[in-house]
């Protein structure tokens, strides 16, 4: 089976793509620290666009700044643009003083999005620490809801700690469902918490599957997905069956700038989903 | 009666073990039980056991003045719990409390050292595969030290 991360076909209802539409926030959500969900909703006359799971847009504070950011939402309802957003700087903090019913900017949608499609009939192993369950959830419910496609479903998750679990509620109703595997893991605790102490990738060890007939999509951060397709690999997964999403510093979002240059990938172009095999030699590089 | 030797060869810590290793290790092994909330053992105690996971969860805890007790890792079924028994001063380094109802089968510390002694092939063997776990923990503990979800600006 060849699996590739699927690039999806420019906007053309939309011609300009320097531009930003208008969106209006329609609520915000409080998550973990220092993290929001924005549900987005298109302004007067704006257009909503669809979207593919893994793609992301261009957020744009306007008098601040404008920061790529995945959707995090329901490709099924794009008419509720959903965004998770944790502050790490000027834009992400202004980002998170939004109140509902004020107006940003958004792009896109731009990039590369997970395999979907072709890993019809396959296992599906979802691998997200962090943050990265964000970028991933889309993926989720795109393959829930066709759960019938799909051979054996795993997510397993890594976070700090029982405080930082994103999306709690949602992941405690995808553990009740027989047709998902869910383990969460994090890396310290007090004895109050009942769940697993321990890195992401020792959940690996926990799960059976035939490296011949399975696909990992990997999202979170870089060092954690350095591991974690490493431990894939031992366990006999091929680099071609192993995707991950890439984050780098963006300006155009359009292949023009070369901001965002990763070895010989563009990540807002050809990614943020690559396929493992394209970037296998660059990835933990110190100069890159 | 019937013995443990088929346990242990079922466990993935004996995977593809010689049978006539299997043989000398099964004498020195027990089954075991801890109930929910129950310390397996204790940081600073006596180090006479290993323990290979059949059933429930371990936590591995360390006390933390003034922030109280820590879990630093989970264990369960197919893991394996200790080797604090195979080096001087064979003392544990954590506490280890039954998070669940714990079943599993204790090895006796002592007993092995000595079969190791005499067996130097077992010894080899068993350092090897306990090498691996050690590879595999110092591995997880690296990456939870590097606190990769944390915001580092
Ligand atoms: C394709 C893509 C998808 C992304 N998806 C999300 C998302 O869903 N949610 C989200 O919160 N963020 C996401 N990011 C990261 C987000 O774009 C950055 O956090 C943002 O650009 C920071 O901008 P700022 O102005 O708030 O802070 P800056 O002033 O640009 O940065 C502040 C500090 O944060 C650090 N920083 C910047 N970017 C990152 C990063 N990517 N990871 C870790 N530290 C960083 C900087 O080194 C600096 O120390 C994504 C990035 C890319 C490229
Ligand atoms: S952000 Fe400009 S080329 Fe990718």
């Amino acid at each position: 089976m060849v699996y590739t991360p699927e690039q999806q076909p420019v906007d053309t209802a939309f011609p300009d793509p320097m531009l930003p539409r208008l969106y209006r926030v329609e609520q915000v959500r409080r998550e973990i620290r220092a993290t929001c969900t924005l549900a987005l909703v298109p302004d007067n006359g704006t257009t909503a666009f669809s979207f593919a799971p893994g793609q992301f847009t261009m957020l744009y504070v306007f008098g601040i700044g404008e920061i790529p950011i995945s959707i995090s939402g329901d490709p099924a309802q794009p008419h509720l643009l959903v965004h998770t957003v944790r502050a790490v700087g000027p834009v992400s903090q202004a980002l998170q003083q939004l109140k509902r019913g004020d107006v940003i900017g958004v792009r896109g949608p731009f990039g590369s999005s997970w395999p979907i499609e072709d890993a019809k009939g396959s296992d599906v192993i979802l691998v997200a620490g962090g943050l990265g369950l964000a970028p991933l959830r889309p993926a989720l419910y795109a393959l829930l809801s066709q759960r019938e496609q799909y051979g054996r479903l795993c997510l397993l998750y890594g976070a700090r700690t029982p405080q930082d679990v994103l999306y709690a509620r949602e992941l405690a109703r995808w553990r009740g469902r027989f047709d998902l595997d869910v383990y969460v893991t994090v890396d310290s605790a007090s004895t109050a918490w009942r769940g697993q102490v321990g890195v992401v990738t020792a959940l690996l060890a926990k799960i059976p599957f035939d490296p011949a007939n399975t696909v990992a999509l990997v999202c979170g951060p870089e060092v954690m997905m350095r591991f974690t397709t490493r431990e894939l690999q031992e366990r006999g997964l091929s680099a071609v069956h192993i995707f991950v999403s890439m984050e780098r510093n963006m300006k155009c979002a359009l292949g023009f700038c070369g901001h965002c240059q990763f070895g010989p990938t563009f990540v807002c172009k050809d990614g943020p989903v690559l396929r493992y095999d394209r970037i296998q030699s660059w990835f933990g590089k110190r100069e890159i | 009666m019937q013995t443990l030797e088929p346990i242990l060869a079922a466990h993935p810590f004996f995977q593809n073990l010689d049978p006539r290793h299997l043989h000398l290790i099964v004498s020195c092994a027990s089954n075991v039980r801890f109930e929910a909330g129950q310390f397996i053992f204790r940081e600073g105690e006596a180090a006479n056991h290993f323990y290979l996971l059949r059933h429930g969860t371990v936590q591995l805890e360390i006390f933390v003045p003034e922030r109280g007790p820590l879990v630093i890792q989970t264990l369960g079924e197919g893991d394996v719990l200790g080797w604090s028994w195979l080096f001087p001063p064979y003392r544990w380094h954590f506490d280890a409390r039954a998070a669940t109802l714990v079943r599993a089968i204790a090895l006796d510390g002592q007993c092995l050292r000595t079969k190791c002694e005499e067996d130097h092939d077992l010894g080899y063997q068993l350092v090897k595969r306990f090498a691996h776990v050690i590879m595999q923990r110092l591995q997880a503990t690296r990456l939870q030290l590097l606190d990769v979800y944390g915001v580092h600006s």
